[in-house]
């Protein structure tokens, strides 16, 4: 937990001397890979992030969209992996305020919360059912308490992360143009510590987090207190209204070393800083824990003088610990004192700006072995093929966990989760989309077309709502970055995104990097996980109930894609074969053709075909509207395949929609003129599902023995087994 | 017509209240921190769910020593027309407004589904437009929303028809499927479910006529009051 041989003497000379104790301590928390990016910033500048909509100010830790009418949205997101991998109730529910705090910066309220998580498979180890029951009511207790709707995400359990958790956390904003807080300082403004009182929690949490998990240092976790910050929300917006923020920055990680850096560095000015104002958990804090303590709900805001009193006037209001810690001075240089002693006193810019590293990458030697291994036999029974999977934690439906959060809070939430994307009305009449998603197997076959299919997949569930994307954030999570193979998967991730980016004029807004994912048994899969917000101007597609009659359609081809399926690994447990690739001239056509269609309001339902394949898509469909299904294989276009890769194959770019019968040659005829892949494959109708190959049955279930399986077995699992 | 919404700290579902009283049902409405005074010209207070003071120590009972409650308890008094709604109805059983006790849920979990109602009491100001017996699609969304009396006072709750609202199907083990009640006069009414997330189409999956009867009660009982 301190500097590198390197990074001292680089500091030594920067700074003309040798760093003291207390300087050790904050630039160590600063230049750790948490805080300051350093194997990563030098790839991340391929993100495009420039938009029509993209609003930049410096010192933003969110991003910012304009949705017309005076009106933006802000969205981050971030993970807590390591704290909630030893302590899941905090480390999740402090997960959660970070990322709010990061959305309050910015001057707008959090409107919604979004959560990844991920965890060792369930049905067979303990430890990870314990870590993930408490992740969710850590979730759940933070974001309730606050009253911000929790309205999507998705859960996912393998082997990779036994002994580990990650916890992802996207936030959304919302609010008027006019009041984002444009983060500007003069000499002579005060600095302001608002909120929770420091405390020994968390000390060293940025470097805990930059370094394989080895040890449950509980220490390093932070402790959650929801109340207070609903409090600070409630205090910072109050006095954004009133005018009296020239400058705001959450406190995460690298607690005030970071804040005050990373602040003076933007703003270009230096931070004058007394570690005896800072008001404290605890009466004999050491100067350098003060400076480390990420101690959470805390908030540090520049005023000028004349604002001060109605500033404190707030805080007295809402009873929030509020000290003026410091000033605004133009030197550029971080200074920290004890009383009058200097303790440290360096240029922010160099405290804010690692040395950053240029790693050596290799492609892994797994990844030609696990292509070429000889794929499983296909199974005997493909209607039991599918129950299975029905029941698989991964497919099986997420009511056990998104039942214990308040998504409703707030009162935007139009479409609720449990669908594809979530929506979220908008003060100006219109609708935001929202989703995440990841793919860790596919992504580990093939981290470039994985990164792009988990962009892809969130792009799909958000146009199933009748969205345009218009924004993206990524969080990009891997092993150990010193190992030049997990660095290739890292890379190629981030290209695949890129790539995607460019071709469809999705900016990306914000994002994160988490490295050092991995415990003595090794590293993750690579876990790249993709944020899409789409914005409905006009006609949102909610969800219709399905009748008996309505017709079905594939928009799409179905590949020779097993490889990283639910399918391999939950019924063979089988890792390899060829994982799903993106081709983005398909891709985006088959992407504008279903928009068009949904536009034309002729779509009752459009859903997207993702984990499980095919199989899973349709019954869903079937087991949420409580109806059967008939299904012509033989209609679906595809690549000459088998059963079973027709029914579970992964591959991308596909959509099914449903629409009443008698709109059924409208919407094939769009769909014809576009040039798509498509087809009619079935129709809804009595109480099974039926896959059937030119009339010869292929597979059938009962729609209400799949929907006990799929309703009901992540709960059972989780309560029961 | 005058409206009060009270704010306690932490309460969160103030502003979805404070909307759907002043755009979707057109009322003069005005939030009051808990240490406001309550002006005498209110003629109804709502007392909106959310997490006051963080549920610590248990739902509601903080917030029941706000200064505020004294003027809530005069208008109480004064036979004016008092809702809580969620951590607002926990608040109002805490300061003795209201009879029983929230408990926690039998699950221990905090639980936000759709639930449907049935009208038991349709003397109150937020019942009268209602027929006995009628439905309401309403979600809830708590942690502590298992309704509690013991036997005795049970009994005086259905003699003196204080049970305002009943589970269609018990989803929390309330005593006697209670979802709300009011007091022995009727004017003051807690509820689990929250109204203001049902009354607006767009974000009601089901049937958002019923729960603005609600409201709509309440807009006929001080509006006849004048």
């Amino acid at each position: 937990m301190s500097l590198q041989k390197e990074e001292l003497e680089y500091l030594s000379k920067k700074i003309g001397r040798q760093p003291n104790d207390t300087e050790r301590h904050i630039v160590a928390a600063e230049w750790s890979e948490h805080c300051s990016y350093k194997s990563s910033k030098i790839h991340l500048k391929m993100l495009p992030n420039k938009g029509a909509r993209v609003i930049h100010e410096k010192g933003y830790d969110s991003g910012v969209l304009d949705v017309g009418d005076g009106y933006v949205v802000t969205v981050h997101i971030e993970s807590h992996n390591h704290p909630s991998a030893v302590e899941p109730y905090g480390g999740a529910a402090t997960g959660v305020g970070g990322v709010i705090r990061d959305i309050l910066s910015a001057g707008t309220r959090p409107i919604a919360l979004l959560d990844g998580l991920r965890f060792g498979d369930i049905s067979k180890d303990s430890h990870a059912k314990w870590l993930f029951k408490n992740a969710v009511t850590g979730i759940a207790d933070y974001g309730n308490c606050l009253g911000i709707p929790t309205v999507g995400g998705e859960v996912e359990f393998d082997k990779c992360y036994s002994n580990y958790a990650l916890v992802d956390v996207a936030s959304v904003g919302f609010g008027k143009k006019e009041r984002l807080i444009k983060n500007h300082a003069n000499a002579g403004d005060v600095v302001v510590l608002m909120g929770g009182s420091t405390g020994r929690d968390g000390i060293g949490g940025a470097q805990f987090a930059s370094d394989s998990l080895e040890t449950e240092d509980r220490s390093a976790v932070q402790i959650p207190d929801p109340f207070i910050e609903k409090l600070i929300i409630e205090a910072t917006l109050e006095a954004r209204n009133q005018g009296l923020i020239k400058a705001i920055k959450d406190l995460g990680g690298g607690g005030l070393s970071c804040a005050i850096s990373e602040t003076a560095d933007a703003m270009g000015v230096g931070i004058e800083l007394d570690v005896t104002r800072v008001h404290t958990r605890e009466s004999n804090m050491n100067p350098a824990e003060i400076m480390t303590s990420e101690s959470q709900e805390r908030m540090l805001v520049i005023t000028d003088k004349k604002r001060l009193p109605k500033l404190q006037q707030i805080c007295k209001k809402f009873r929030v610990s509020c000290s003026v810690i410091g000033k605004v001075t133009g030197n550029k240089v971080m200074k920290v004192t004890n009383n009058k002693t200097i303790l440290a006193s360096m240029p922010a810019e160099i405290v804010a700006n690692a040395p950053l590293l240029n790693r050596p990458a290799k492609e892994p030697s797994y990844l030609k072995r696990l292509k070429n291994k000889k794929q499983p036999a296909p199974p005997k029974d493909l209607s039991k093929t599918i129950l299975t999977l029905l029941s698989s934690p991964n497919i099986a439906s997420k009511i056990w966990v998104y039942g214990q959060y308040d998504h409703e809070v707030g009162i935007r939430t139009v479409v609720k989760p449990g669908s594809d994307a979530a929506v979220l009305r908008l003060d100006n009449g219109k609708y935001l989309a929202v989703k995440i998603d990841g793919n860790p197997k596919h992504c580990y076959l093939d981290p470039k077309n994985g990164a792009m299919g988990c962009f892809e997949e969130a792009c799909r569930n958000v146009v199933c709502t009748g969205a345009t994307p218009i924004g993206m954030v990524d969080h990009l999570q891997f092993g150990n970055p010193e190992n030049p193979e997990i660095f290739w998967t890292f890379l190629e991730s981030l290209k695949g995104i890129t790539e995607f980016c460019k071709h469809f004029e999705i900016p990306c807004v914000g994002g994160k990097v988490s490295l050092y994912n991995e415990t003595p048994q090794g590293p993750i899969k690579p876990t790249p996980l993709i944020g899409v917000l789409g914005l409905i101007d006009k006609t949102l597609l909610k969800p219709q109930k399905i009748e008996s009659g309505d017709a079905l359609i594939i928009v799409g081809t179905t590949k020779n894609e097993l490889g990283g399926s639910e399918y391999y690994e939950h019924i063979h447990d089988f890792i390899g074969g060829n994982a799903p690739k993106i081709n983005l001239a398909e891709s985006k056509k088959n992407m504008d053709s279903v928009l068009q269609v949904i536009r034309s309001g002729q779509v009752k339902a459009a859903h997207d075909c993702s984990k499980g394949g095919l199989a899973i898509a349709i019954s869903e469909l079937s087991i949420t509207n409580n109806i059967g299904c008939a299904i012509s294989l033989e209609k679906i276009p595809q690549e000459k395949l088998d059963y079973t890769k027709l029914l579970f194959s992964e591959s991308h770019s596909r959509y099914l929609l449903v629409v009443d019968k008698s709109k059924l040659n409208s919407v094939l005829s769009i769909l014809k003129k576009k040039n798509v892949a498509s087809s009619h494959i079935g129709t809804f109708q009595g109480n099974e599902i039926l896959f059937s190959d030119n009339k010869k049955p292929v597979a059938k279930l009962r729609v209400d023995k799949a929907h006990e399986k799929w309703f009901n077995s992540l709960r059972d699992l989780v309560l029961h087994a | 017509m005058k409206v009060g919404v009270v704010v306690f700290p932490g309460s969160n579902c103030d502003r979805d209240m404070y909307h759907v009283l002043q755009d979707v049902f057109k009322l003069d409405v005005k939030y009051f921190w808990h240490e406001d005074k309550l002006p005498k010209n209110l003629d109804a207070v709502v007392l909106p769910g959310g997490f006051s003071y963080g549920d610590r120590l248990r739902a509601g009972v903080i917030a029941a020593h706000s200064p505020v409650i004294s003027d809530i308890k005069k208008m109480a008094d004064k036979g004016l027309p008092v809702l809580g709604v969620c951590n607002g109805f926990q608040i109002l059983v805490e300061s003795e407004l209201l009879p029983g006790v929230l408990l926690k849920n039998t699950s221990l979990n905090f639980m936000c589904q759709w639930t449907e109602l049935i009208v038991k009491n349709n003397k109150t100001p937020f019942t009268s437009k209602f027929k006995l017996g009628q439905k309401i699609p309403i979600p809830i969304a708590n942690g502590e929303g298992r309704y509690y009396i013991d036997k005795e006072n049970l009994a005086k709750l259905k003699k003196n028809n204080q049970i305002v609202f009943q589970y269609g199907n018990n989803i929390n083990d309330s005593v006697f499927d209670i979802a709300g009640i009011c007091n022995k006069e009727g004017n003051v009414v807690g509820m689990m479910p929250h109204p203001e997330r049902a009354v607006e189409p767009e974000i009601n999956p089901k049937d958002c006529a019923p729960s603005n009867m609600i409201f709509q009660s309440l807009i006929a009982t001080i509006g006849a009051r004048k």
